[in-house]
């Protein structure tokens, strides 16, 4: 009863879609501009069904409803409630359903706050994307439907990927596909203004706080993905280059440079083609990602199900999708000037120049993503990794990075180098010791030796903005972009010291014997089993003291999962203002030792701890943004209602 | 003649080893093992991060579990202790496995693109930036 419920709803949200499409479309071209009034809260409705149709299959992965394929194939009843829940969307259906559900939420959502935008432009941006959202919709119902039944219930669930079972997962999927798919929103807007024509400061503000807000989700969601990679895999890689990966770095750096060129667009009424242009770009980017992760053209953890057909699905809804807005943009990007002019040494200059070097990354990436699958198309089978990726993203990256540190001091419109010279004074002597410091080191490599010169500058940099305001008085947004440029820095300090200066340890002891790894001298006391919920496990217990200070526990595990079953190693790490101890029990040898892998990774967790302070950078801006345009219609209502009483 | 061929036969197999890890087999000694000279082990290091795993889902053999990547980590380490150069290893791997097995793509003829499309992004970059910044004496 409750799949059929969903299903109806799934169909239901679609059937909306279409009409919002439809009289969209119609009120625009003017022939029926009664029907402009429906598409708001058709919208609003096409998101709630949405919601339900995805609630449904929540209930359904919870109960372990058997009857219903998806279930049986993915779900187990032996699993703890918390990855019953979590394998809603650990799989292909599942996911594509969270997709079209955060897509209808976020249209219904536009619809139902939005109303800074001419009403023109909000039904074109509506239009567009219902018209988004009905391929997918196709898509699920017509070749991946999640409700489907089983003709007999199955006797028990096949389980779900024990690499998936873990805390990350539930919470990584939403917060990626919140991002991914909040970029709808922009690439709608684009679609809307370029329509109507109204490319201007409000439509940038207006179109603002809905990538910064899919951009937050983004950057927690590929943080959050590092994070799992790290801990979960066990060899302690961050980031490995995967496509998987690279799907989803290649919409942030698009929403990155399309934020930044908005903040242009709203303050100077410059740049406006190419900010449409990476507003189309940025979910086009989140396509492309799906593509790659959900056609099963990909061999990985995210490939669910490896299917042709709803891989020349996605491909054509793809070609369809990007297609109509490229031509759009080639249509009227004529009839859209660039705007107001500006210098090199200006802040439009700096946020110029650094739109163009994401740009660059971006091209990058895309190039080492898509054509190692290009080559295999042609028979021939290549792979593209960091060799690749670090020296030449690095190229387009170390500018940028130099830039950043200048750009926020410079002065919109037209300013003179030498004005900030002084106040760069202490980062570039920074950057200069480092570098004299890191030279002398001979065992470090150029890119490492690079960023651990220029991140502490970039640090220091990045406070500037702050220097002669009253802190009580920095608007939200500067403290926002200050927090954001310094949670840069401390990334790329984080990246930069693991490259440089891990140290590794793999060795077989015996029970009882100590190893030494980087200042940490750890002893392996014994070997306990533990059994959970449905796996079993051996663990060690680890004694770790650092630089022969008291000793830590740590306890990592050996795990053996039996539905499906499959061995895990779960690590251990012990967090130090410094860095990071990461233990990983390995397999027993025939002498009875037991192989150990330890790795002491200094200021690692910076990376982590980077990445959340460029997404809070994020969450302050947009906070500030809020309140100062809620303040502003609270303000013009009190005076409408003044005149209203004075009329009186 | 037979046994000509199935000694050819079992040469071949030797060759093939570590494609037919047998996962019940003990790992190979340096599969889990450092090298004791830590220049050697840092140049192994670099270069196991830089081979793909071709059992694996996008890792490189630096960062698996695999009983195959397994046996080319002993391999990597090995042949680094005997003196060999990291280069000449990857040329060996490729020989053995194509070009797949290195995630250091080489310019060929089917990668040439590979190296042209990002010069083509970095000229179009400065072309862009040229353009845009042309001419600032026209601001008043």
């Amino acid at each position: 009863m409750i799949a059929e419920l969903g299903l109806a709803a799934l169909w239901l949200a679609a059937a909306l879609a279409v009409l919002q499409l439809v009289a969209g479309s119609l009120a625009l071209s003017g022939k029926a501009q009664g029907l402009g009034g429906v598409v708001r809260p058709v919208a609003m409705v096409q998101g709630g069904l949405a919601l339900l149709s995805f609630a449904a299959l929540i209930v359904l992965f919870c109960q372990t409803d058997l009857s219903v394929k998806l279930v049986a194939l993915n779900s187990h009843s032996a699993k703890p409630l918390i990855y019953k829940l979590a394998g809603t969307w650990g799989n292909h259906e599942g996911s594509m359903l969270l997709w079209v559900t955060v897509m209808g939420l976020a249209g219904g959502f536009v619809a139902l706050v939005e109303r800074r935008l001419p009403e023109a432009t909000m039904l074109a941006t509506l239009a567009g994307q219902a018209f988004v959202s009905i391929g997918f919709y196709a898509f699920l119902l017509m070749s991946s439907n999640p409700f489907e039944r089983l003709p007999q219930p199955a006797i028990e669930g096949q389980g779900l990927n024990p690499l998936l079972q873990d805390i990350g997962l539930a919470f990584h999927p939403p917060t990626l596909y919140l991002g991914y798919v909040g970029l709808s929103v922009a690439f709608s807007f684009a679609i809307g203004a370029l329509i109507t024509r109204e490319v201007g400061p409000a439509f940038a503000r207006a179109m603002r706080p809905w990538v910064m807000g899919a951009w937050i989700f983004l950057t927690i969601g590929i943080t959050a993905g590092s994070y799992w990679a790290y801990y979960e895999l066990g060899w302690g890689g961050w980031w490995f280059w995967d496509p998987v990966e690279n799907a989803s770095l290649m919409p942030w750096l698009a929403a990155t440079a399309l934020l930044h060129s908005a903040s242009v667009l709203a303050a100077r009424n410059a740049l406006r083609a190419w900010t449409i242009m990476l507003g189309v770009v940025a979910f086009s980017m989140s396509m492309v990602g799906t593509f790659l992760v959900r056609s099963g053209i990909l061999t990985s953890v995210h490939a669910f199900a490896v299917d042709p057909e709803r891989g020349t699905f996605i491909l054509a809804l793809l070609a369809i999708n990007i297609g109509a807005a490229l031509l759009l943009f080639a249509l009227r990007a004529a009839t859209v000037t660039e705007g107001e002019r500006f210098t090199v040494t200006s802040r439009e200059g700096a946020l110029v120049f650094n739109n163009v070097m994401l740009t660059g990354i971006l091209g990058i990436v895309l190039v080492g993503t898509l054509y190692p699958l290009l080559a295999e198309a042609m028979g021939s089978k290549v792979s593209v990794g960091p060799p690749y990726f670090n020296p030449a993203g690095a190229i387009f990256a170390v500018p940028m990075l130099v830039v950043l540190a200048v750009g926020p001091l410079l002065r919109w419109r037209r300013d003179s180098f030498s004005r900030v010279r002084g106040q760069l004074l202490l980062p570039l002597l920074l950057a200069l010791g480092l570098a004299a410091g890191v030279a002398f080191n001979r065992g470090i490599d150029l890119l490492p030796a690079i960023g651990l010169a220029l991140a502490p500058a970039l640090m220091l940099a990045s406070l500037l903005p702050l220097r002669a305001r009253s802190l009580m008085r920095t608007p939200l947004p500067i403290w926002g972009m200050v927090v954001a440029h310094f949670g840069m820095g401390v990334a790329l300090f984080g990246m930069a010291s693991d490259s440089a200066f891990s140290t590794e340890r793999l060795v077989a002891v015996y029970v009882g014997d100590n190893v030494g790894v980087g200042p940490w001298q750890v002893r392996l006391d014994r070997i306990e089993p533990v059994a959970g919920p449905n796996w079993t496990a051996l663990e060690a217990k680890m004694l770790a003291s650092y630089d022969g200070g008291a000793a830590v526990e740590i306890d990592p595990q050996a795990r053996n999962f039996w539905a499906p079953p499959q061995q895990t190693a779960e690590s251990a790490l012990l967090t130090r203002w410094n860095g990071q101890l990461y233990a990983v029990l390995g397999e027993q040898g025939e002498d009875g030792r037991w192989q150990l892998r330890l790795w002491w990774k200094p200021f690692v967790p910076m990376i982590w701890l980077g990445g959340l302070l460029i997404a809070l950078g994020g969450v302050l801006a947009l906070f500030g943004r809020v309140a100062s345009d809620v303040r502003r219609v609270i303000a013009r209502d009190k005076i409408a209602y003044r005149r209203q009483k004075q009329g009186r | 003649m037979i046994r000509l061929l199935s000694l050819l036969l079992l040469a071949l197999g030797a060759l093939a080893a570590p494609l037919q890890a047998d996962d019940r087999l003990p790992p190979a000694p340096y599969a889990y093992r450092q090298l004791d000279n830590p220049v050697q082990e840092q140049k192994a290091q670099a270069l196991m991060e830089t081979l793909r795993c071709l059992v694996c889902q996008g890792q490189s053999i630096a960062d698996s579990d695999a009983p195959m990547a397994g046996d080319m980590r002993n391999q990597v380490r090995q042949r680094i202790a005997a003196g060999e150069e990291p280069e000449a290893i990857r040329q060996w791997l490729i020989e053995r496995y194509g070009d797949y097995v290195s995630y250091a793509p080489r310019i060929t003829a089917s990668t040439w693109p590979l190296f042209v499309l990002p010069l083509a992004i970095l000229v179009l970059a400065f072309l862009l930036l040229r353009r845009r910044f042309a001419a600032p004496e026209k601001l008043s």
